[in-house]
């Protein structure tokens, strides 16, 4: 019999829907994995019972003839951003441990409600904060993947989402849940060679999503490959009018307009992504991915981004500042740690669960944000920022005048080890310099893999598309998927 | 700008974040790096740019006004770490 | 319009005195969650999880509060900003679940407007002043702490949490305690006409923010204290006094005023510091993100200026015009209580000079003498056009409209029923009153004889002996007639 983890969402859906197997096989075989990998750390909760029975709700429905989601008999791995009624929610942080929600997030009820099911909550870096998963309270998580000649090294999955990438690119789920304030989907996806889209701001709704930058978070779907990415956007998007910032929009058919054809297309090639010292391999991969667009039959044009350069100062003000705002209700009073030393008053109890709850990047952002917004440094820094921001946001529309998609490297590097960049937060923010640029405008971008670097770890590839234009998005990347004939995986270890 | 110390404390004391004295000295360097890195954006001429106030072109709904909420006071108190009774508990507070 | 000066040791002193009233806004629902606004309840039960800040929760606003606000702000005539937005003001206390009050700094959603105050409504010479309005922005309340439950811990209550407020702030153009009085008394009546708020300080749900600083008459603005939640018009009136005396005592005893928040405590008649909430007063404002610019269309803000009611200034002009006294009409619209009851009963038929007597006389008395406000009147305008009906078409007098009116208000029968069932009926029988009117003087040779012989006072004793013997229920027109024949 085929080993059913090794297939994607569109496989399994197609599988349970045709009677090839049942949705409970797929969900057992997948809690096997899951259970066998826990030197990865993918998982802060594994939910076992949650994916059995999702999976015995949709076997059910199909023997009584009922029709079925679109997600039906997929098991999943759920972020833990993510608010999940009665299984404990946490961000990845001390001062949530313990929570019990006691209601289900938006997206996440979107995804059960079309017959998803859940294997666990992802492991991730806490409150959203990083680049390399090694921010969470519940340990670091751990790639698959590693370097090429006997080089042992753990290697980071990339972050925040690195529980789902890791797990992702593990066969311990098909699919999983992310969210991207400022890559946190496209750069680790790019690590692990898998996919993953942002889609545009608005489109999935926030509700229920442990906050972290509220004008920049976006949920999205990461998984093996486009269509499966394409299968649960679907599933996960559409209007709430619970989240004030929510598109009024109908959802449309991502998948059946899914097309590789991209004549009349063009392609934008922003210049100003060429940093000097680039990465070789990441060069040599951006090329291939031009050759292949083109290949596909869209046009390329080089085009100006000209304030690419600011954009990651300016991310680095407007998310910790809102995330300084929106980590203020986590004190100790209705929810979660509290820490009261003797004799501490109210201020005194406050300060101390904030200083054993948060881990120290997210400290350290909330300090920044709290100083950015300061009286006297407010316009210096905040409002410098939004400006900057709106200017960034200017020069997509102005690309858009000659180009209908951008196609650039994801992250500047391939997955660095563990513990090579924790002790340089500048480093690190680093990163996120080619994902930030859409997250502060607000559009649907992508990473799909583009190959693998000289050490053998995977790239990825960023499309850019303008608002609300995820499809022409997926179209380019399944374009891109289809010629890269990615198929590398890790060599199981764990 | 740049932060000595003091200023350290007193965002820590604002942030309602408890640190002591190694902490703030080593949060002085960190956030320096920082700073002396986002005040590039000085060098942007924004001039008669407004500042973005919504991502994607939307404007706020407004909500009838229905009481469709509440009622809940056993699932809002059910993750209290002090709970007293039907209330939240919190050291006594002098006024 | 007063002089109020207070006498300090080194002169006279003038105040200057700037009100920032936060007012609840009239809804079902909260600001930015569904659950109820409702006063009152058991505890933490008007609470949603948005209220509780759970994770992940998000605000979206009530089309009714920003209405109300909006409302209030043209009846003011302010500017209406059609582009406004909320902000966060952050600050840590624990009845303030988000860690951040969401409120408008940058862009109020109404701008500057003015209110006109007459320091002596029932005086219609009393001097006016204009009191000019800085602003009026929508924002949520904070929840309840109890102090008194527990020996170590304060309890919290968020059903207040997130429910609509109003904040309106004065510019600092009030000079006097009584001044002050009369713009909170004034402000709390147009709140009351267009149905923003219900104008209830018990309730809290008007409370002000007094703004207080001394100077040397027209010299410069000194440094002002706030002193906060003062919640009835009198103790707006005594913070401003105590306060102002303070700070002249301090200044001329060579100290300072600090700026700062300071409470009133009534029962000891003196503000003090709130040095526990100073601390750390970075309030970090900045555009909430979780909330879209708002944006009003011309149809919202239409049907908010359609569906504004008369106003109390532009009402008290119309009734003057009705020929009613400037005094009058200054007592029937202070009130928009008053004022609705008052259109009620015009509208029921009822005279307005008529009306307006009875109700300030006879109604007015009757709910002093029973301790009850006019919401809480035993008798309806409908019931009492009633009344006044039966008056003016000579059915019944001036004198039995009392009698009946008293028994109206115990058994709540209308007033054509106890005059059908009491016999009360006024007679203009000329044969009955000069039957009565022969007996009278019959009866009373000495106040005859009298009266003849020059005593012309004594007609009066001679109406009313009559008017008793017919049991009230002579026309007094008829009586007075046949009496001058019957003594001529
Ligand atoms: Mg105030
Ligand atoms: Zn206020």
């Amino acid at each position: 019999m085929t080993d059913l983890t090794k297939l994607g969402v569109a496989a399994i859906r197609d599988g349970v829907a045709s009677g090839a197997f049942k949705a409970v096989e797929v969900a057992e075989a997948f809690n096997t994995n899951v259970a066998a990998a826990k030197v990865l750390n993918a998982f802060i909760v594994e939910t076992p019972e949650k994916a059995v029975e999702a999976a015995q709700a949709v076997d059910a429905d199909r023997a009584a003839g009922k029709p079925l989601g679109k997600m039906a008999g997929v098991p999943i791995g759920m972020k833990d951003l993510f608010c999940t009624e009665g299984v404990q929610t946490t961000a990845a942080s001390h001062i949530l441990e313990g929570f019990i929600p006691q209601y289900e997030s938006t997206v996440s009820a979107n995804l059960w409600r079309a017959g998803a099911g859940m294997l666990g909550k992802l492991n991730m870096d806490q409150f959203a904060m990083g680049s390399s998963n090694e921010t969470s309270y519940f340990g670091n998580v751990i790639s698959p993947w590693k370097r090429g000649g006997g080089d042992n090294a753990a290697l980071a999955p990339g972050g925040s989402s690195g529980g789902s990438a890791s797990a992702i690119a593990a066969r311990l789920c098909p699919a999983a849940t992310g969210t991207d304030t400022g890559g946190s989907i496209r750069q680790p996806a790019a690590f692990v060679g898998i996919s993953g889209i942002k889609p545009t701001y608005g489109r999935c709704s926030r509700w229920g999503i442990v906050a972290f930058a509220s004008s920049l978070d976006q949920a999205g779907p990461m998984a093996r490959d486009v269509r499966d990415c394409a299968i649960m956007l679907e599933a996960m998007a559409g209007f709430d009018p619970k989240d004030s910032t929510s598109l009024d929009l109908a959802v449309p058919d991502w998948e059946a307009a899914l097309s590789s054809d991209l004549r009349g297309k063009k392609v934008g090639i922003p210049k100003e992504y060429r940093l000097d010292g680039i990465d070789e391999d990441i060069a040599a991969m951006w090329d291939n991915g031009i050759a292949w667009l083109k290949d596909a039959g869209a046009e390329i044009v080089e085009i100006s981004l000209p304030h690419t350069k600011y954009a990651l100062p300016a991310y680095y003000i407007i998310a910790p500042a809102e995330a300084s705002s929106n980590l203020a209700r986590y004190d100790g009073v209705r929810y979660g740690l509290r820490d009261l030393p003797d004799g501490a008053g109210l201020q005194d109890m406050y300060a101390a669960t904030r200083a054993a709850g948060f881990g120290a990047e997210v400290r350290r952002r909330i300090m920044i944000g709290t100083y950015v917004l300061s009286a006297g440094f407010y316009d210096a820094y905040y409002t410098q920022a939004q400006k900057v921001r709106a200017l960034i946001a200017r020069d997509f529309e102005q690309a858009w005048g000659v180009c209908d998609l951008i196609l650039a490297p994801t992250a500047p590097s391939a997955a660095f080890g563990l513990g090579e960049k924790t002790n340089d937060p500048l480093s690190m923010y680093l990163n996120d310099v080619f994902a930030v640029p859409a997250s502060l405008a607000g559009l649907p971008a992508m990473s799909v893999p583009g190959g693998l670097s000289k050490e053998g770890l995977p790239l990825g590839l960023q499309i850019v598309g303008k608002a609300l234009d995820e499809q022409g998005v997926l179209n380019a990347g399944l374009a891109i998927e289809e010629r890269a004939g990615f198929t590398a995986e890790a060599e199981k270890w764990w | 700008m740049s932060v000595d110390k003091d200023t350290v404390n007193k965002i820590a004391r604002l942030s309602r974040i408890a640190i002591n004295d190694e902490e703030a000295e080593k949060m002085v360097g960190e956030l320096n790096g920082i700073l002396a890195w986002v005040e590039q954006l000085g060098e942007v001429d924004v001039t008669g740019v407004e500042p973005m106030t919504a991502v994607i072109p939307n404007k706020t709904r407004l909500r009838d006004d229905i009481v469709t909420d509440g009622d809940m006071r056993d699932k809002v108190l059910a993750n209290a770490p002090a709970k007293e009774g039907i209330f939240f508990g919190v050291p006594k507070v002098i006024e | 319009m007063s002089e109020y000066r207070i006498q300090g040791e080194t002169g006279e002193w003038e105040v200057v005195i700037g009100l920032e009233v936060h007012a609840q806004i009239t809804s079902n629902a909260k600001l930015f969650s569904g659950a109820s606004a409702a006063y009152g309840g058991e505890p933490n039960s008007h609470v949603s999880l948005v209220d509780a800040a759970m994770p992940g929760m998000l605000p979206v606003p009530n089309r009714e509060c920003i209405r109300q606000a909006v409302r209030t702000g043209m009846a003011i005539n302010a500017q209406i900003n059609a582009w406004s937005r909320f902000d966060r003001k952050n600050y840590f206390y624990a009845d303030l679940p988000q860690g951040y009050q969401i409120s408008q700094l940058y862009h109020p959603i109404v701008g500057e407007g003015e209110i006109e105050v007459i320091l002596d409504e029932k005086d219609a010479d009393s001097p006016r002043k204009t009191i000019g309005i800085e602003r009026i922005h929508v924002e949520q309340d904070a929840g309840k702490l109890m102090h008194d439950q527990h020996p170590t811990m304060s309890y919290v209550d968020l059903n207040r949490c997130g429910v609509a407020l109003m904040e309106i702030v004065s510019k600092p153009d009030m000079n006097s305690p009584a001044e002050a009085g009369a713009y909170v008394k004034k402000l709390r009546s147009i709140l009351r006409y267009v149905g923003s708020c219900d104008g209830n300080m018990e309730e809290g749900s008007m409370r002000a923010d007094v703004n207080v600083s001394v100077r040397k008459p027209g010299g410069e603005l000194g440094t002002r204290t706030e002193t906060k939640n003062v919640n009835s018009i009198r103790f707006v009136m005594q913070t401003i006094e105590v306060e102002a005396r303070r700070q002249v005592d301090l200044i001329e005893d060579g100290g300072a005023v600090v700026q700062e928040t300071r409470l009133f405590d009534p029962n000891k008649m003196e503000t003090r510091s709130m040095r526990s909430k100073e601390d750390a007063h970075d309030y970090r404002y900045f555009p909430d993100p979780d909330l879209l610019p708002l944006e009003l269309d011309d149809a919202f803000l239409e049907e908010c200026r359609a569906s504004l009611p008369e106003l109390p200034d532009a009402k008290r002009v119309r009734y003057e015009g009705m020929g009613l006294s400037a005094y009058n009409a200054a007592v029937l619209t202070a009130e928009a209580e008053t004022a609705f009851w008052f259109e009620d009963l015009l509208a029921q038929g009822a005279e307005p000079k008529q009306a307006s007597n009875w109700l300030q006389s006879e109604l007015f008395g009757a709910l002093n003498r029973l301790g009850k406000s006019l919401d809480e009147s035993p008798v309806n305008p409908a019931q009492a056009a009633e009344l006044l009906k039966l008056v003016s078409d000579g059915t019944i007098s001036g004198s039995i409209a009392k009698q009946v009116f008293e028994i109206m208000l115990e058994t709540g029968q209308g007033a054509s029923a106890i005059v059908e069932e009491k016999g009360l009926k006024q007679t203009s029988d000329t044969g009955a009153i000069e039957a009565v009117i022969a007996e009278i003087l019959a009866a009373n040779p000495g106040q005859l004889e009298a009266y003849r012989g020059g005593k012309e006072q004594l007609f009066g004793f001679f109406v009313g002996q009559t008017m008793k013997a017919m049991q009230g229920k002579a026309n007094p027109g008829v009586v007075n007639d046949l009496l001058k024949k019957a003594l001529a």
